[in-house]
């Protein structure tokens, strides 16, 4: 078989197997209580503000 | 010691090449005067890791899959995504400890990576839990080998018992102060040893009846950890000290040059390090992904039953020891990007963490009391301010200077 039926095979497998993951972990199971629905927004921020200077420090090293 | 293991492997693997340059950097910068800061990481490094145990076993689920299961999809891809990138580049760091511990033996790189990747590859492929992590243990025995490393050069007992034991901030609590109890926190909870331990737990087989005994290992493996740590500093305190040191290979050569026993000691305890890390770091995100993708991810299962969990394992372990070798490869910036990664990855995991013991529905009895959440959650918060600052110091060097 050649070497790029086999990827494509190996692609496609594994972006079927992704869709199942998405479906099967489509809804949380923790109870959405108002402390967690509060620490998932202040992580989101955190990770919003970090993204935020990684790219900034991205910006100054290209422009130096 | 039949239910030893996950948490004495973790706790030890900690001590990885990373580490063992932080606290020779310390050693060397500060003396013995922040031992002190060394031992109140016992409990931190303890509390955090115990709610692992507990969550493994009474879930039977790795970290990955818990938090794909409890949290969804996204919050699952991230933690996998970013768990395999933070997991690779900490490899790489580890190749370069091993490799440049191994350089000062004459060994040349190419040789120790393979040597390497030939050993670990022995390690998971014999198909059994309890074999690889007897092996385990041994290399953690030979963790140990920094004890008589800093006996060699005669730390002064009760020079060691008043500047050491009494907390206190030589110079003063400055930004380079500051920086230093930042790394050494950094180095003792890093985001692969939550999903590591928790996975590890669940492939022994722990159940609900073995959580004291996993809460012993923990414990115990976070005293011997935190000794090991003292014992660096002592061994550099002593004969390093006013030296500033950029990695353990350099410190271990400047030993050398004054007691060559211990110095050679350094050196072998640094390449152990290395390896103990890289050991546990490709198994976590073998393990992640084993459980989210479904495929038999068990050290248990022989080769032709978990083919994916091997192949992923493998190639984490061979692109990182190919990374060292290219001439030229940005290595240092690669040191900096991991503490940069790891504090996206930290946070989440740990609060998740504390997210998942509070979910009575699963934990039932087990489920985090009003003490637990108080202490783990204060243990947190410290470290993810701490971690961030010293990830942020990392893209801005003379923030804290």
């Amino acid at each position: 078989m050649p070497f790029t039926h086999v990827l494509r095979s190996v692609v496609s497998e594994g972006a079927q197997k992704v869709r199942e993951i998405n479906r099967r972990y489509a809804k949380p199971r923790i109870a959405m209580s108002p402390a967690v629905r509060i620490a998932l927004l202040v992580l989101r921020i955190y990770l919003l503000v970090l993204v935020g200077l990684l790219v900034y420090k991205f910006y100054t090293v290209v422009v130096s | 010691m039949t239910l030893a293991g996950p948490g004495l492997v973790v706790m030890i693997a900690d001590n990885d090449a990373g580490g063992i340059t932080t606290y020779a950097a310390t050693g060397a910068k500060y003396g013995y005067n922040l031992i002190w800061f060394l031992l109140v990481l016992i409990p931190v490094a303890y509390y955090v890791q115990e709610m692992t145990v507990r969550l493994g076993a009474i879930t039977k689920r790795g970290h990955a899959e818990a938090i794909f299961d409890a949290f969804g999809s996204f919050w699952g891809w991230f933690s996998l995504i970013d768990l395999f990138i933070v997991d690779w580049l900490t490899l790489v760091t580890e190749f370069i400890g091993m490799t440049s511990a191994m350089r000062i033996f004459g060994v040349p790189p190419w040789l120790t990576i393979l040597a390497v990747v030939l050993l670990m590859g022995f390690i998971v492929l014999n198909g059994r839990y309890w074999t690889w992590e007897k092996i385990a243990l041994g290399f953690c025995l030979l963790n140990l080998i920094y004890i008589p490393a800093a006996l060699l050069v005669h730390p002064p007992l009760k020079q060691v018992l008043a500047e050491g034991l009494v907390p206190n901030f030589p110079g003063g609590f400055n930004g380079e102060m500051f920086f230093f109890l930042m790394a050494n926190i950094g180095t003792t909870i890093a985001p692969w040893m939550l999903f590591f331990q928790q996975s590890s737990v669940v492939d022994k087989g722990m159940k609900e009846k073995d959580i004291p005994w996993g809460r012993f290992d923990t414990l115990l493996g976070s005293i011997i950890t935190v000794v090991v740590a003292v014992f660096i500093v002592l061994l550099t305190g002593t004969i390093l000290k006013g030296v500033n040191i950029d990695d353990a290979a350099q410190a271990s050569a400047l030993v050398m040059e004054k007691d060559k026993y211990a110095g050679a000691m350094m050196a072998i305890g640094l390449f152990d390090a290395g390896l103990l890390g890289a050991i546990c770091i490709s198994l976590a995100s073998s393990w992640a992904f084993g459980e989210i993708f479904g495929w038999a991810h068990s050290l248990n299962t022989k080769i032709k039953e978990a083919p994916w969990f091997y192949f992923c394992y493998l190639f984490i372990l061979i692109t990182a020891g190919l990374v060292v070798l290219i001439p030229g490869a940005p290595l240092v910036l690669i040191t900096l990007f991991v503490q940069v990664v790891a504090v996206t990855l930290l946070p989440a995991a740990l609060v998740f963490l504390i997210l998942l013991l509070n979910d009575k529905h699963t934990m039932g009895e087990h489920s985090n009391t009003l003490t637990q959440n108080l202490i783990g959650g204060a243990i947190i918060a410290v470290i993810i301010v701490l971690s961030t600052c010293y990830g942020i110091s990392a893209l801005f060097p003379n923030l804290f200077t």
